[in-house]
């Protein structure tokens, strides 16, 4: 019953976002608006107990998204153009979605409906053997880095082919030393005379790069995993980067080591399928890992985690410098 | 005991919900950015650390406590950041509070 007064209140306010998104003409209110609708969505996610989805809402949707449109605004008039025609046409196609989807939802199985089909198909066999396979608590875990290890792999690949795809367009930012002088005292203008800003900044620093690697390795036992922790452990190199400038970022991480990191995450979790291939198991099989096939599921499991955390960290940090440079 | 700690999470919580509603009346009413961010920075300080003392005397002493407390440590140390932050951005982009004299006006 909470569960649906809470969901309503959240859902209407996901509109009123929805629709002052649509409706406000300054660019930077809109971002601040999905960064709001982003963070409502997590709380609908967290009250549904998908807690998993609902950490990587919060962290990629209403984080670091956020700072990415607010780096791009920076390339950008912070207003919308005004679009007369096409308007009809528009309205016309929102509608007929909207009629369809509606549509849609007279089929749909009320909320906990145990015999729903999603509760029938394969996820009963999940949560059955997977303390007899994998022993380990997390089923999402499991999931996403064992069972379904194949879509998992598709979508770091499409996380690196979207930063190799920003990478072209705009550039990879040069190394410290291909930099000019003028354009290395630029990067001393960010936050680094405000004091309070660079205090605080590097007292969360260390915990916030702290909770990446607890939510990285902590994913098997609870939320998390290596997307949401690569998302962290990207925040907290931007606010690095925001609070002690761009060219102090980069040489903490420096771009030859990002590239490395974008590709490198991916390539490790690729040659984990490889390693099982040559030791006689089938593309991603972790049992053959370890002479125990559970502990060898783990190992596969930490591995591939790891792989996907490092690309996106290397992913999301490569787009903000890419942003960031240009925007000087 | 419990119903001590009961009636005082009670009052800490409803306490906290009203700084926050507070705080959301402030944000709509009042004249210029400044005064609008003194209204919000009750909703982010007092309200919320009223409302996580509230969950934390129904919690006693467990795990969850520890990581409330945590968490508002976290909100203390932000929030008046992110406040000030906004603040000195509001400012250096030349927007003063309202009504404000400043030097070059006054009369000398």
């Amino acid at each position: 019953m909470m569960t649906v007064v809470f969901g309503v209140f959240l859902l209407t306010l996901l509109v009123i976002t929805a629709i002052g998104v649509v409706r406000s003409e300054n660019l930077f209110t809109a971002v601040m608006l999905m960064g709001i609708f982003s963070l409502l969505m997590a709380a609908n996610f967290f009250i549904l107990d998908a807690a998993d989805v609902a950490l990587t809402e919060a962290a990629v949707g209403a984080g670091i998204s956020t700072v990415l449109l607010l780096g791009a605004l920076a390339l950008t008039p912070p207003t919308e153009r005004h679009e007369r025609t096409g308007r009809w046409m528009a309205l016309g196609v929102v509608s007929l979605t909207t009629l369809v989807v509606v549509y849609a939802t007279f089929e749909k199985p009320r909320l906990g409906d145990p015999d729903a089909p999603v509760h029938q198909h394969v996820a009963p066999w999940y949560l059955e053997q997977t303390p007899a396979l994998i022993d380990i608590p997390n089923v999402v875990t499991a999931i996403l880095g064992s069972y379904r290890a194949y879509d998992t792999l598709g979508e770091v690949i499409v996380v690196l082919t979207a930063g190799v795809g920003v990478l072209f367009l705009l550039g990879l930012p040069g190394a410290v030393g291909d930099r000019k002088p003028e354009d290395l005292a630029k990067g001393r203008t960010y936050l680094s005379h405000h004091l309070v800003p660079q205090v605080v900044g590097r007292l969360l620093i260390p915990f916030i790069l702290l909770f990446a690697l607890y939510v990285q390795f902590h994913g098997e036992y609870g939320p998390g995993g290596g997307f949401q922790a690569g998302a962290i452990f990207a925040a907290a190199i931007i606010l690095y980067a925001l609070i002690e400038g761009e060219r102090e970022a980069l040489e903490v991480i420096s771009p030859r080591l990002l590239v490395w990191m974008m590709a490198g995450g991916a390539l490790l979790y690729g040659s984990v399928g490889i390693v099982t291939m040559l030791l006689g198991g089938n593309f991603l099989e972790y049992n053959v890992l370890a002479s125990n096939p559970v502990k060898g599921q783990q190992w596969g499991i930490i591995v591939i985690e790891l792989g996907v955390g490092v690309t996106v960290a290397g992913v999301l940090l490569a787009i903000y410098h890419a942003f960031a440079a240009r925007g000087r | 005991m419990a119903t001590v700690l009961d009636v005082l999470s009670w009052i800490m919580l409803l306490g906290g919900g009203g700084f926050v509603l507070v705080g959301g009346i402030g944000i709509l009413r009042l004249p210029d950015l400044y005064t609008r961010m003194h209204a919000a920075s009750l909703t982010d300080t007092l309200g919320t650390l009223l409302i996580l003392g509230g969950i934390m005397l129904q919690a006693g002493l467990t795990l969850a406590s520890i990581k409330l407390v945590a968490i508002a440590i976290f909100l203390l140390l932000t929030g008046p950041t992110a406040t000030y932050a906004l603040a000195n951005a509001a400012l250096m982009s030349g927007m003063y509070p309202k009504d404000t004299k400043l030097p070059e006006d006054m009369p000398s």
